[in-house]
């Protein structure tokens, strides 16, 4: 580990971040050097602008973005960056729940979490019909009407609701989602 | 039956009949049905299976055997090496028929499926270039094998595998370009895949390509672009006829497997030989999988579980195509091909009968991951989409070029360039795959909708019933939905005791509108059925103003100037409304302001119900029409695209903004009429139909007077009263 603590120096709260995140030193550097990248201005942080445009032609990009970070902050250092990403490292399939350990930031109910909050903006805990209905124009507009939209958002609401309360809460969301492969389809593959 | 009647081999199944006119069917329904995304997903895995798996196959039983014979263990037949390595190259290709036939039932998951099936189509380009290669050596005996001999060999490889696959997606491509064009003869359309695609696998074989991959890229091509394009009707008989012809064709390739065994003149038996063919070929097919496995493993993001594995191995299964190939082979350079014959027979038996029997039980008791049935909801529709999203981002964000980037790329360069040309313009709006599932899902219900009703007697009832759910919150969030302003002027109790005061109707209005919102979509068997609905339940259905009768007004000025007009005198009168009158009142007078100076008088009567009844029906349901309903509407209109909350806010610019929209959606017949002009319509219809009302039912709420007071427009049509 000695090579690997010195060669974290320049990452602040490096060996930290390795433990967390579980990214391995190697693409925890590399990442730094991403963030160094984005960071133009060379200020430790980055701003909504910096990540924006990498992200141009993305329908759901002003989310995403967003989702790095916290309510109210502006700026997002390297750690915050490391954590957002690290839920998109491919789940490890022998993590156990103790209640010793928190929970990775990969483990599917984070992931399910973090694209939970892609909908739910004003983290009231609920996806309510408006914000659903935002998700689907941002992705679908061109394309179908504002009523087609409006009964898709219905429709999907009726579907998945089941305390009638009209808005998705987390379990829900959950639960309508527990047939799919999520590691498929919220994994990246991180290069070194 | 046969021997015993003929006491000769009458049937046999030559090689021209199996590989011209019964295996074509077959690969050709694998590649149009070939789940595209997954396939392409795991092509890496697929290929390198194919091609490596198979010539370490191939390499490892022919030097086997050999070795085997070397070492005496076969007594004494006469086989070189070289033919040891050409029937190797036979035995070693997995194969699709097989394959199909026996994982069809067992429904494994579908990476698993994928990647099995996916390589018993690929390995055919290395198969056909083994299989010639080791053939061209064999005639040309031992000696003339040089470094040349080889690497013309192994260039071969290549243009046989990506001569096959261009020129199968050229014809692919071609197909798709000519069902854009069928619009008007739509009865030849299901023709054209059969056609073409033989005729993909014909040219292939025709250039010494590798036929099988042609023909299954020409499915793979073209399956999207005539699923959109094709009409309904010609997408399911390209389907069925597909199905029989591949199902009839199986059969009768194993039928003829099974007879062609009882050939007595044929018959070579060589226990050596056959005992130690089956025992590689099982040992090496476990140990290449394990080892590609996991070479793949390493950059897989999911990788392949042990059990995955051993079934990859255990499905390794060889079928017709090798036998096929045994029987083409040349006798007279060949002493042993009757032997060869013989042992092709007897492990395409072992494999599929004994291999294919056991896979089910094995399946279930390795508890291997089993295909997930596929539901289709919105929900999961919908966020598949955000979570493709969401990868394309942080990929880009991480700043790394993966998988989804290319994916994106893609995508866009597809719907960009591929799509305006093989498209037909009006599939090409339909695009979007939440919206097709949404489609779907109206259809579903449209059709349960059908069946209960007709069980229980009549489709009144069912609406009457399903029509009560959950109104209450429905109402309570549209109601705020629709005009946040007036409730947060008004006291809060007042805004409360107007949703808990609802009619029941009122919220049924609501949720009918949605669910008619939601139906509209489909074709006219619901339009029927909401007639027959409408026609039968009066009260039900008060505001029913009906979006899916409006679609046909193609009169853009007039709809723009009524709406400019609507628009005008319905900011005023909001504005008035506005100022703390009890909100019945205040809604109602609302209504009265709007004079609907110009309905269009030609109202287009929808097609499919053009009978006085509906209109009548049509009357009761907006009559009774309650306080709540006009104002939604209203705010509706302003806001084709914005929340209907920022009314006030819109009015100036909404004629500026609306037109562009209404003028592009409203060009061609669309089913689903905009909102839009819905709102239009609709007050124009509580008046007209206002003045029925009182005629039908007199003894309404006092409210439904105010209504009536104001003069009919003019023009209204006097059939109508």
């Amino acid at each position: 580990m000695g090579s690997s603590r010195s060669s974290l120096r320049g990452v602040p709260d490096g060996q930290q971040l390795l433990q967390e995140t579980g990214f391995s030193a190697a693409l925890l550097l590399r990442l730094h050097q991403r963030f160094q990248f984005l960071d133009k201005d060379s200020r430790g942080h980055l701003r909504s602008e910096d990540l924006e445009a990498e992200l141009s032609e993305n329908p759901i990009g002003d989310r995403i973005v967003g989702a790095f970070f916290q309510p109210g902050q502006e700026t997002v250092d390297f750690p915050s960056f490391v954590r957002v990403l690290a839920h998109f490292r491919p789940t490890e399939k022998n993590w156990t729940r103790d209640g010793v350990q928190p929970e990775p930031a990969n483990s599917r109910n984070r992931k399910l979490k973090f694209a939970f909050q892609l909908y739910d903006q004003d983290r009231d805990g609920k996806i309510s019909r408006t914000e659903l209905l935002q998700v689907l124009r941002e992705m679908l507009g061109l394309q179908v009407t504002e009523e087609q939209l409006q009964s898709i958002a219905e429709r999907a609401i009726q579907e998945a609701d089941l305390d009638r309360d009209d808005a998705i809460c987390f379990d829900e969301f959950r639960k309508s989602l527990e047939k799919v492969d999520i590691d498929h389809k919220m994994s990246v593959r991180f290069l070194e | 039956m046969i021997w015993g009647a003929d006491k000769v081999q009458t049937f046999k199944l030559t090689p021209t009949t199996f590989f011209f006119y019964l295996l074509p069917q077959i690969i050709l329904d694998t590649g149009y049905s070939m789940p595209n995304k997954l396939f392409f997903t795991n092509l890496g895995a697929i290929l390198i299976h194919a091609i490596i798996g198979t010539c370490w196959n191939a390499a490892t039983l022919g030097l086997s055997l050999w070795g085997c014979h070397q070492g005496g263990a076969m007594g004494n037949i006469e086989i070189g090496l070289l033919q040891y390595l050409l029937y190797g190259s036979l035995m070693a290709a997995v194969d699709p028929v097989a394959v199909i036939a026996v994982f069809e039932q067992v429904h494994v998951n579908e990476v698993l499926f994928i990647l099995v099936f996916g390589e018993s189509l690929l390995n055919d380009g290395v198969t056909v270039v083994l299989f010639n290669v080791f053939d061209a050596f064999v005639s040309l005996g031992g000696g003339a094998i040089d470094a040349k001999e080889i690497v013309k060999g192994i260039v071969s490889f290549f243009v046989v595998a990506f001569g096959g696959s261009l020129l199968g997606t050229v014809f692919g491509l071609l197909i798709s370009l000519l069902s854009r064009c069928t619009k008007n003869i739509q009865i030849i359309e299901p023709g054209f895949i059969f056609v073409l695609g033989y005729l993909a696998y014909l040219t292939a074989e025709m250039l010494s390509l590798s036929s099988i991959l042609s023909i299954v890229f020409c499915g793979v091509c073209c399956q999207k672009y005539m699923n959109s394009n094709m009409d309904e009707n010609s997408i399911q008989t390209v389907r069925y006829a597909m199905k029989v012809f591949a199902n009839g064709s199986e059969t009768i390739i194993f039928v003829f497997l099974g007879i062609s065994a009882i050939d007595k003149t044929i018959w070579v038996w060589n226990t050596g030989f056959i005992l130690l063919t089956l025992f590689f070929i099982l040992i090496y097919r476990f140990i290449g999988v394990f080892i590609l496995t996991w070479f793949l493993n390493r950059s897989r993001l999911v990788p392949i579980s042990f059990v995955e594995q051993i079934i990859m191995g255990y499905g390794g299964l060889r079928g017709a195509v090798a036998y096929g190939l045994a029987v083409n082979l040349n006798e007279t350079k060949i002493k042993e091909k009757n032997l060869m014959v013989c042992t092709t027979l007897i492990v395409v038996y072992f494999t599929v009968i004994l291999q294919g029997v056991t896979m089910k039980p094995l399946v279930q008791w390795l508890n291997v991951k089993r295909a997930a049935i596929v539901d289709l909801t919105l929900v999961e529709k919908v966020q598949n989409k955000v979570f493709e999203h969401m990868l394309v981002a942080i990929e880009d964000i991480s700043g790394q070029i993966g998988d989804n980037y290319w994916r994106n790329k893609w995508r866009n360069f597809e719907e960009k360039w591929m799509s305006r040309l093989l498209l037909k313009p009006s599939a090409r709006k339909k695009q979007d795959h939440v919206f097709n599932v949404f489609h779907q899902l109206n259809l579903q219900d449209a059709m349960e909708y059908v069946k209960e009703g007709e069980h229980r007697g009549s489709l009144e009832f069912i609406r009457n019933e399903s029509a009560f759910v959950d109104f209450k919150k429905k109402f309570g969030e549209d109601y705020e939905e629709a005009m946040p302003d007036i409730m947060a002027v008004m006291a809060d109790d007042q805004g409360s005791a107007m949703r808990r005061d609802p009619v029941p109707s009122v919220s049924l209005e609501m949720h009918e509108q949605n669910m008619r919102g939601l139906r509209e979509a489909e074709g006219i068997n619901s339009h029927y059925l909401l007639d027959q609905h409408l026609y039968k339940s009066r009260k039900q259905h008060r505001y029913r103003f009906s979006r899916s009768h409006l679609d046909i007004n193609q009169d853009e000025n007039e709809v723009q100037e009524i709406f400019q007009r609507t628009m005008r005198s319905r900011l005023e009168s909001f504005k008035s409304g506005k100022m703390g009158v009890a909100p019945p009142k205040t809604i109602t007078k609302h209504t009265k302001r709007e004079p609907q100076p110009k309905m269009p008088n030609g109202r287009n009567k929808p097609y499919h119900s053009g009978d006085e009844d509906f209109e009548f029906s049509e009357g009761d349901s907006a009559s009774g029409y309650d306080t709540s309903f006009p104002m939604r509407v209203g705010y509706r209109a302003g806001a084709g695209i914005e929340n209907p909350a920022f009314m006030p806010d819109l009015d100036p610019s909404s004629p500026l903004h609306i037109p562009p929209w209404l003028a592009d959606a409203g060009l061609e017949v669309n089913p689903v009429a905009p909102s839009e002009r819905a709102q239009v319509r609709t007050p124009g219809h509580l008046h007209r139909l206002a003045s029925l009302r009182t005629s039908a039912q007199p003894g309404d709420t006092v409210r439904d007077r105010n209504l009536l007071t104001p003069p009919p427009p003019p023009h209204r049509d006097d059939d109508h009263l």
